[in-house]
C-alpha cells in the first residue's frame, strides 16, 4: 500500500505573547529582567496518521480545534516544531481561493500570476487558459480589473485556475462554500472527477453532509488533539442529531 | 542542490510575473509610464548640475555625466534593498497561504530594480550626447558593475528581509543609514577632496567602489584593474553568502511574525 501523505508525531506550538511589546525600549527593559516571556499555545499535539492514495480524508472539528492549521502543515506552508510530514506527489493546496490575486490587475493578468504562483509554467497556463475561463464563466470579464469583481467571481477564478492541473492531492479549506448553488454542484463534480483519476482528497468542512457524502475516512481533531480516526461511522459521534 | 536548482526552475516565471506586476502598478495612470524612469534620473541631474555650478563651484570634468553613475548606482542599491527590506512582511497574505521559495520576494525586489536602472542607462546616453562628452568603447562593459551591485544588493537585500520581519524598526533604522551612506559615497564630490580620516571610512563602503568602477568606464575610458575586480567580486560574494545564510536560518519562523 502506498501513501500519499504520511504525518508522524507533529506537533504544533506558536508563541502567545501577553502583555503587547511594541517598542524597542520595553523589549529591552523586558529582555534585562528577564521577564521576556511568551505564553507556549499548543495548536497541535502529537499528531500521527497516514492517507492512502486516492482516499478521500475527511478532517473534522470545531473552531480552533488546528484543522487548518494541520492543512498548512501538510502543505508545507508551516514547518512542524517537531515530528514530520512526507508528501508524495504534488498538492494542490485550496487552502484560500485566488492567493495572490492582486486587486489593480485584471483578470487574464491574474490568472497568469495565480498560475505562476501554484508553480505552473507559463506555457501550461496559456495552453489551459480558455478552458479556465470557460469554466469560471466569466467570458465577459476577462479584461476588467478584479477589484470590481464580487467575491464570488474571484473565488470561481481562483477554483478555476487551482484544479485546472490534475494534482497527486488536493487540500480543500471549506472553500466549497462559495458561490451559488450551481457553481458548487460545478466545484463537487470537478472534486468527484479528480477523485476517479486517482487524486487523494484531504477535505475540511464544517459542511458535514459533504464529508459525509465524500470522504471515506475521518480524523476528528479536539483542542488540537486527535480525537478520533475512523470511517463514517463517526459522524454520529461528532454530531448526534445528525440526520442521514 | 539539484533540488533547489529545479524549484527555482519552477518558480521563474513567478519572479517574472512578479517583477511584471510590480511594473505595471509603478506605472499605472501615469501619462508618461514608464518614461519616467528615464526622465527621473535626468531632472534630478539638472537640478544638481545647477546647484554643483553655479552655488558651489565644481571643477570635476563632465560633471553631469559623473554626478549620474554615482547616482544611478545608489539609487538601484537602496531601491532594492528598501524594497527587500520589506518584501516578507508584504507578501505575508501570500506566505501564509502558499507554499513558495521566501527568497523569491526579496529577489523580485532587487530585479525589479535593475530592470529600472537599465532605463535608468538610456538618460546617461543622453547626457553624454548633449554634454559632447568622446564615447568609449568600455561603455560596452557597464554589465559587469551593475550586475556586481545587483548581487551585492540582493545579499544586503536578504540580511535586512530577515531582519525586518521581526523588528519592523530596521525600516527607520535603514532610512536613517541611507542619508548617511549616500554621503559616504562620493556621488557629487571627488574623493580627492576628502580628508584622510574619513577617506578610510570611505574605502570600507562597498559603494565606493562600484561608482568608481562604473566611472572608469564610462567617463575615463579605461579597463578597470584587477584590485577594483577582486574589491568589488569579494563584496559582493560575501554579502550575498552572509544574506543567504541568515535568510535560510530564519526562513521558517518568518511565518510567525507576519
Amino acid at each position: 500500500m502506498s501513501y500519499a501523505v504520511e504525518v508522524n508525531n507533529v506537533s504544533m506550538h506558536f508563541n502567545m505573547n501577553k502583555d503587547k511589546i511594541d517598542n524597542l525600549k520595553e523589549y529591552c527593559i523586558k529582555l534585562f529582567k528577564r521577564q521576556l516571556f511568551f505564553e507556549d499555545f499548543t495548536a497541535l499535539q502529537d499528531i500521527s496518521f497516514k492517507i492512502e492514495s486516492g482516499d478521500t480524508f475527511g478532517i473534522i472539528g470545531l473552531n480552533g480545534s488546528g484543522k487548518s492549521t494541520l492543512l498548512k502543515v501538510i502543505s508545507g506552508i508551516l514547518k512542524p516544531t517537531t515530528g514530520s510530514v512526507k508528501v508524495t506527489g504534488t498538492i494542490a493546496p485550496l487552502i484560500e481561493l485566488g492567493a495572490g490575486f492582486d486587486p489593480d490587475l485584471t483578470a487574464r493578468e491574474n490568472i497568469f500570476l495565480n498560475g505562476s504562483v501554484l508553480g505552473f509554467s507559463r506555457e501550461f497556463m496559456r495552453e489551459k487558459f480558455d478552458e479556465i475561463i470557460e469554466f469560471s464563466e466569466l467570458q465577459d470579464f476577462v479584461n476588467v480589473p478584479i477589484k470590481n469583481f464580487s467575491s464570488g467571481m474571484v473565488a470561481r477564478i481562483g477554483f478555476s485556475v487551482a484544479t485546472i492541473v490534475k494534482p497527486d492531492i488536493l487540500i480543500c479549506d471549506e472553500i466549497l462554500a462559495v458561490g451559488d448553488y450551481k457553481f458548487q454542484e460545478k466545484c463537487e463534480q470537478r472534486i468527484k472527477d479528480l477523485m476517479s483519476g486517482g487524486t487523494t482528497v484531504i477535505l475540511v468542512s464544517h459542511s458535514i453532509q459533504q464529508v459525509e457524502r465524500i470522504c471515506n475516512h475521518i480524523l476528528w481533531l479536539e483542542h488540537g488533539k486527535m480525537k478520533a480516526l475512523g470511517g463514517k461511522e463517526l459522524i454520529p459521534l461528532y454530531q448526534p442529531d445528525f440526520e442521514r | 542542490m539539484k533540488a533547489y536548482f529545479d524549484a527555482f526552475k519552477k518558480y521563474h516565471y513567478l519572479l517574472e510575473d512578479l517583477v511584471a506586476k510590480d511594473f505595471k502598478l509603478k506605472y499605472r495612470r501615469s501619462v508618461l509610464g514608464f518614461l519616467w524612469s528615464i526622465l527621473n534620473p535626468l531632472l534630478m541631474m539638472l537640478v544638481i548640475t545647477a546647484v554643483f555650478s553655479n552655488i558651489f563651484k565644481s571643477d570635476i570634468e563632465y560633471f553631469p555625466v559623473y554626478y549620474l553613475c554615482g547616482y544611478l548606482i545608489f539609487n538601484f542599491v537602496i531601491e532594492a534593498t528598501n524594497g527587500a527590506m520589506t518584501s516578507i512582511v508584504q507578501s505575508g497574505y501570500l506566505i501564509k497561504k502558499v507554499y513558495i521559495p521566501k527568497y523569491i520576494f526579496p529577489l523580485e525586489k532587487s530585479s525589479f530594480a535593475l530592470v529600472n536602472v537599465l532605463f535608468s542607462f538610456v538618460a546617461v546616453l543622453i547626457v553624454i550626447l548633449i554634454t559632447g562628452m568622446p564615447i568609449k568603447a568600455t561603455i560596452f562593459l557597464i554589465p559587469i558593475p551593475i550586475f556586481l551591485a545587483f548581487i551585492f544588493s540582493t545579499g544586503l537585500g536578504l540580511i535586512l528581509a530577515s531582519m525586518n520581519t521581526f523588528f519592523r524598526d530596521m525600516g527607520h533604522l535603514y532610512s536613517v543609514w541611507t542619508t548617511a551612506w549616500m554621503y559616504l559615497t562620493p556621488m557629487f564630490y571627488p574623493i580627492s577632496i576628502i580628508p584622510d580620516n574619513i577617506k578610510t571610512v570611505i574605502y570600507y563602503n562597498p559603494l565606493y567602489y562600484y561608482v568608481t568602477y562604473l566611472r572608469m568606464l564610462v567617463i575615463d575610458g579605461e579597463i578597470p584593474g584587477m584590485e577594483i575586480n577582486v574589491i568589488c567580486i569579494c563584496f559582493s560574494f560575501l554579502f550575498l553568502l552572509i544574506g543567504l545564510l541568515i535568510f535560510k536560518r530564519n526562513q521558517d519562523k518568518f511565518i510567525l511574525y507576519i
